[in-house]
């Protein structure tokens, strides 16, 4: 080792890493050092000077934020000289500070205003007019009010060096000094509303949250994100029966502390559109219905039929509860017919390998070379895209891709447009064949561009091949990573839910529904789908958004959205997380088992559990893995896909709108404002 | 009084050409190959035993400066030797002479202290209001390319070098060294934490050194008439010439080189015409630009200007831009102007200089009709000791230290100020 | 397009378009030339300045251009534009006239030079003549100390100046004419005025 150094920090020695900076050496001491700018998973500013503290025989107060650590360092973080110090940056950043904390939204949550309390005087000295700034327009999401802004910087570090979208600067000096786009447009950034979390005072606040609530009026329950497939860790904000925001929980290995903007923001979509009552179609019309007169109709349309006949297909948001009641109902009802990709994506379920994200989100920083297969990570996973920036920015990672490449936040060469470019990398052919080669610890990123396509097997087998030859599977690693845009989806692969023997897949449960080989089809929450095709079939829609899926429904059994019921869920990774109930679901709408288990009951072939613990004891004890919550079981390899022909056609992007994705994105009318601010640039598929 | 002969800048007015002819003529780039031979170490040791400090206004010993370079670097990597030609601190105007009328000076001292630093280019950062000297400059840089002086094999030593110029753009923060670097990167002129320090990792992360034009130019004569003779003028620590700019309330402001050391009222009164009015006129002076507080009448009289004399006296010798007030000066209004100048001048990135230039500003400006009370003069007193030393750079410490000055040496008058704004509105008022 | 920044916006007069001439952009090449590969950024300032040499001044189109050249965001070059005095961020007149009045300039009386212009111009600091031709601008120390009071106007310094000195100059340019550049009272840099006391040749 070697690499640490002695230091004393008020009276206290310690032994630390010498790469600490002396803030962060200070903390671990026991000391608290005030600090605005300082962030660390930014870059050092040292800007504030709140951080200031004496260092013996240095000849002036030093910012801790941005001191190396030397041996024998004896370090005051109190007493006269940093106490002056850090008493006088503070005053100084409040004699322009407007001191309207009663009408900010930042109160009761806010850097400064705690700060102030530690170390602020009380009393103004300061005589002069204060500064005010004009507001800035910096789209539906943020709200300003740069008068309160501190300079600190952080939003304009983070907007360049996380998002990789470099729209804030500071512009003019002095005390002129203004955090701005300059030009007046909004931030076209999938991780905007983090400059709201990073703000340490009320600039920067959330406009779709402006004045609705105090943070001592929230109930606050840690739950799980499932706008996309990374599961991102947040805290879910309600008062009463309305989630009022959503914010991020720290996990290192999955969002570290961020979140999209969809993941923040589409919860305005929660409450519009719901189902809160059952409905059965009558005489061609759907009516409102009682659970019992609703769940006896759907009883009715079961009793005696041949399973063959019954089908299910879950959506991108259902939970592994939700899936694990409804296989069991089916298998009660020896129905074969199921599925969880709702856009065949060709993974193979019995190949588990085939169908996490096997570097691990986390693991994206090891690797040395990368390539993207039919996905665009900003707007399918956009913390990924975060992470594989914050990789590329550490220098030493090319990264190239095939398929979609629309303004990426790293520089991604575009190898190609579709599964030609793949078999000339494959063969060898191109530039960054060798850069692959050469790489130590490659990363495939697969995505649904690729695999949810007529000929996706066979790209899931090249793919295959091409990692295996490459190295990306050896000695440990795994790089191939397959990219998923449904919170269900490895969910729903590891239970099983997926065609049993002799069953059908989505493709197959449609195309039976129109030539009525299937007669009843179960769509928990499916909304991707075009149910146009289902001809006569009873369609049975569990879920919790009246949009594509219930409209064609004939009896609809209003389910509960994601922040309305307890709940597991398995990120791309294959990671469990559980998911926790904020608020009540509207209305006479359930959670969704608690539906399944009521529907059983009236067919006559009741579910084996009658609480959520017994149901996740038989859950865990045909899945085990699903027990080890947040823990990532890798997968063994296989050989899967299949070595068949590839069609020419371009690899295309499955999300064309990034701020709507889901029955409740396209509910949420903040993010129809964002589309409609930010329109996605057309994905040019850049020819070979 | 220095004597022409030992003067390093002999065209420093400009009455002969600047051109390369002349500047031969004048002795320079006289034997610079063979100089070059010496070796980077014995230029570092002889510019050591010169003694010669700073002439950007910090004073630190140049040779110790030039000796941070690394001896030795991965391979490819550049080394920068980047001149501070963004003279701006007010009441400074000496390296705009050197620039347009003895520019070969500057050119030379580049490739020496290039050499001696192991650099393997030079930017000249000037600033951009300098059009004309930035032109004399180029001028003189081309000039000296055609002669085969700079660029591949210098001088013909085998040593290679390039000089590039780049002309800010209206920034006084951009004399600050890494603010500087930082501008010649194409960015704002934010300075930068330290450490790391320019040597280590400097103009592109390269280790660098920035140095004043003066420092620069006066190089290759220190070389060539050997470090004992510069050494032998002034006293130690303390030696060689320097150019002084004399401005303000004198009969006939100039520029003038002369031996360091020379007595504040000797360089008016023999070079500037003197005090107008007469010595017993002078109310005050700021003896090394704007940054360093004033100096009231009786300190001096028998003052010495050179860095350790102006110490003692809580001042400092900074430029060596002598500014000269005599009794008509609104004391409080001048050193207000300087107020407002560091305002404006602030880079606006760290707190205690952003908020505390415009605050001091404000609060002084009220005193200059007394609109203030006497307790104000405290809290202004400890706002300057709240930006004092708490910055990034030393703008703040700038911005400071000329209201102390006002305040050590002047409190009366601003008390004056005060009762008498209050008792002409307690007259008003009845 | 409006402007966010808290200088005065000019939606109006924002062009939508620019482009270096052929020369300037040979030019700008130039300047790019003198900095090491991949440091393209070094070049704004100097790109910035062609761009005001060639249009007067610096518009949102052109930063936006120079940003294309230079490989940087546009940002980057708004905050760099904003930073430097310099750089005109709206139209000025022909001649632009900066009135130094730092202490050293004040202490000779730039107060004089300032009546004096606003007077014979009939504009206030920041305003532009009706006719298009001046615009006058109060500036920091301009670094000719020792020739104070001095105006700058365009690239040339005038020095040495009183109030009919500078009324003067400004004469000369209103009827097309260029006034020698530099003191205005007979010397010639920055020697005493009554003849150098050193360097004198001879001794």
């Amino acid at each position: 080792m070697g690499g640490t150094v002695k230091v004393s920090i008020d009276g206290v020695e310690i032994e630390v890493d010498k790469r600490l900076t002396l803030l962060q050496a200070c903390e671990l001491a026991g000391a608290e050092v005030p600090r605005f700018c300082f962030h660390d998973r930014l870059s050092i500013a040292g800007n504030c000077r709140m951080c200031l503290v004496e260092v013996e025989r240095a000849p002036k107060p030093v910012a801790s934020c941005a001191q190396p650590l030397m041996d024998g360092m004896v370090v005051r973080t109190r007493g006269p000289v940093a106490g002056k110090a850090q008493k006088g940056a503070m005053e100084f950043l409040l004699i322009n500070h407007p001191l309207d904390c009663p009408i900010c939204d930042q109160g009761g949550e806010c850097d400064l205003q705690d700060q102030a309390m530690g170390y602020g005087k009380g009393v103004s000295r300061f005589e002069e007019q204060k500064r005010s700034v004009q507001e800035k327009d910096f789209g539906p999401l943020v709200k300003t009010f740069m008068t309160r802004c501190i300079h600190c910087t952080r939003c304009v570090r983070f907007m360049e060096e996380v998002a990789g979208v470099p729209v804030l600067g500071a512009t003019g000096r002095g005390e002129d000094t203004e955090i701005t786009t300059y030009i007046e447009s909004g931030i076209a950034s999938e991780l905007s509303g983090n400059i709201v979390d990073l703000c340490p005072v009320g600039a920067l606040t959330s406009k779709p949250y402006a004045f609705v609530a105090r943070p001592w009026e929230l109930s606050k329950t840690e739950s799980i994100d499932v706008m996309d497939a990374v599961g991102s860790n947040i805290r879910v904000d309600a008062r009463g029966r309305e989630v009022l925001r959503v914010l991020p929980r720290l996990h290192e290995d999955v969002n570290e502390e961020w979140i999209s903007d969809k993941t923040r923001f589409a919860i305005d979509g929660l409450t519009r559109r719901r189902l809160d009552r059952p409905y059965v179609r009558r005489d061609g019309r759907l009516r409102e219905a009682s659970w019992k007169g609703a769940l006896d109709v759907v009883a009715g349309r079961l009793a005696g039929r041949d399973g063959a006949r019954i089908a299910a297909i879950a959506g991108d948001q259902v939970d592994c509860e939700t899936m694990y009641a409804m296989k069991t109902l089916l298998e009660a009802l020896d129905s074969p017919n199921m599925d969880c990709r709702q856009d065949g994506m060709a993974v193979d379920p019995s190949a588990r390998a085939s169908y996490l994200f096997n570097s691990t989100i986390a693991g994206i920083e090891d690797a040395d070379a990368c390539l993207l297969i039919g996905c665009n990570p900003r707007r399918e996973a956009a913390l990924v895209n975060a992470r594989l920036r914050k990789r590329w920015l550490r220098g030493g990672f090319k990264v190239a891709g095939i398929g979609p490449d629309p303004d990426p936040t790293l520089p991604v060469a575009n190898l190609g447009a579709g599964p030609e470019s793949l078999r000339r990398l494959a063969a060898g052919e191109g530039e960054f064949a060798p850069v692959l080669a050469a790489a130590e610890r490659p990363l495939i990123v697969v995505g649904a561009g690729a695999l949810a396509r007529p000929d996706g097997a066979a790209v899931l087998g090249a793919a295959r091949a091409l990692a295996e030859n490459c190295g990306a599977v050896a000695g440990g690693w795994n790089g191939f990573s397959i990219l998923h845009t449904s919170a269900s989806r490895v969910g729903g692969l590891d239970l099983g839910f997926a065609p049993r023997a002799g069953g059908r897949d989505t493709a197959g449960i449609l195309d039976a529904a129109g030539t009525g080989d299937i007669d009843t089809v179960f769509l928990l929450a499916a909304d991707e789908i075009d149910t146009g095709g289902m001809g006569g079939a009873f369609v049975v829609y569990i879920g919790h958004h009246g949009e594509t899926g219930a409209r064609g429904a004939d009896a609809i059994l209003p389910g509960a959205a994601y922040t309305e019921k307890d709940a597991t869920y398995v990120n791309m990774e294959g990671r469990p997380q559980r998911a926790a109930r904020a608020v009540f679901p509207p209305g006479e709408a359930r959670e969704d088992w608690r539906i399944l288990r009521a529907l059983s009951d009236a067919v006559g072939a009741t579910l084996p559990f009658d609480s959520l613990g017994a149901l996740r004891d038989r859950m865990i004890a045909d899945t085990p893995h699903l027990g080890a919550i947040d823990e990532i079981v890798p997968a063994e390899w296989a050989a899967f896909g299949v070595d068949g022909a590839m069609d020419d056609a371009p690899f295309v992007s499955p999300v064309p709108d990034f701020y709507r994705t889901c029955a409740i994105s396209r509910a949420s009318a903040t993010m129809a404002r964002c589309a409609e601010a930010f329109p996605t640039p057309p994905a040019s598929g850049a020819g070979d | 009084m220095l004597q022409d002969k030992d003067r390093v800048f002999t065209n420093l007015y400009g009455f002969e050409s600047p051109d390369l002819d002349a500047a031969r003529a004048r002795g320079d780039w006289d034997g610079t190959k063979n100089l070059l031979a010496k070796g980077p170490d014995w230029i570092v040791e002889e510019i050591k035993k010169s003694e010669l400090r700073g002439r950007g206004g910090a004073g630190f010993p140049s040779g110790l400066k030039w000796s941070f370079m690394p001896r030795e670097r991965p391979e490819g990597q550049p080394a920068y030797l980047v001149v501070n030609a963004d003279e701006s601190e007010p009441g400074t105007c000496k390296d705009r002479d050197i620039m347009r009328h003895d520019p070969h000076k500057l050119v030379e001292g580049c490739l020496l202290a290039g050499h001696a630093m192991r650099a393997t280019a030079a930017y000249v950062y000037i600033r951009g209001e300098f059009h004309k000297e930035a032109v004399a400059l180029q001028k003189a840089i081309d000039e000296a390319y055609d002669a085969g002086l700079v660029g591949g094999d210098a001088c013909g030593s085998g040593y290679d070098f390039d000089i590039f110029l780049h002309r800010g753009a209206g920034a006084y923060i951009c004399g600050e060294e890494t603010a500087l670097l930082e501008s010649l990167e194409g960015k704002k002129g934010l300075p930068r934490l330290k450490p790391p320090f320019p040597a280590q990792a400097g103009l592109y992360g390269c280790p660098s050194t920035v140095t004043n034009v003066e420092t620069v130019a006066v190089s290759p004569t220190i070389l060539r008439r050997g470090a004992d003779w510069f050494a032998s003028l002034g006293r130690p620590r303390n030696t060689g010439t320097k150019l002084f700019c004399v401005s303000g309330h004198v009969n006939e402001p100039c520029n003038v080189e002369e031996e360091m050391g020379i007595p504040l009222r000797e360089l008016i009164d023999r070079h500037a015409g003197g005090v107008r009015g007469g010595w017993d006129n002078l109310l005050a002076v700021i003896p090394g630009g704007s940054s360093v507080p004033c100096i009231p009448k009786p300190a001096c009289d028998e003052l010495p200007l050179d860095f350790d004399s102006l110490v003692e006296v809580k001042s400092g010798l900074g430029t060596a831009a002598v500014i000269v007030m005599d009794k008509s000066t609104d004391i409080v209004r001048a050193i207000w102007r300087l107020s407002k100048f560091y305002k404006h001048e602030s880079c606006g990135q760290c707190t205690p200089c952003r908020e505390g230039t415009g605050w001091m500003m404000r609060v002084l400006g009220r005193m200059i009709e007394g609109r203030a009370s006497h307790d104000e003069i405290d809290l202004l007193e400890e706002v300057t000791t709240q930006v004092e030393g708490h910055t990034i750079c030393a703008l703040g410490d700038a911005a400071a230290w000329p209201i102390q000055g006002l305040i050590r040496h002047f409190r009366p008058e601003l008390e004056r100020r005060i009762d008498e704004c209050r008792r002409s509105s307690a007259m008003a008022a009845e | 397009m409006s402007l966010a920044h808290g200088r005065p916006s000019i939606p109006d007069r924002q062009p939508v378009g620019f482009a270096f001439s052929d020369e300037n952009r040979a030019k700008a090449e130039a300047a790019i030339a003198k900095y090491p590969e991949g440091r393209r950024q070094s070049a704004v300032m100097p790109l910035l300045d062609l761009a005001q040499r060639q249009e007067g001044w610096v518009s949102v189109a052109a930063m936006d251009v120079i940003a294309d050249i230079l490989e940087v965001p546009a940002i980057r070059v708004y905050e760099v534009a904003t930073f430097y005095t310099m750089f005109n961020l709206e139209p000025v007149g022909e001649f632009l006239v900066q009135i130094c009045t730092t202490t050293p300039c004040m202490l000779r009386d730039s107060d004089a030079i300032v009546d004096a212009c606003r007077s014979h111009l009939g504009i206030d600091f920041g305003e532009t003549t009706t006719d298009g031709k001046f615009t006058l601008k109060e500036v920091e120390c301009l670094g000719a100390c020792v020739n104070a009071p001095m105006v700058q106007i365009n690239d040339d310094y005038y020095e040495d100046l009183d109030a009919a000195k500078a009324v003067g100059v400004l004469e000369t340019l209103a009827r097309g004419e260029t006034p020698v550049a530099g003191p205005q009272n007979g010397r010639r840099s920055s020697e005493p005025v009554s003849g150098a006391r050193t360097l004198r040749g001879g001794d």
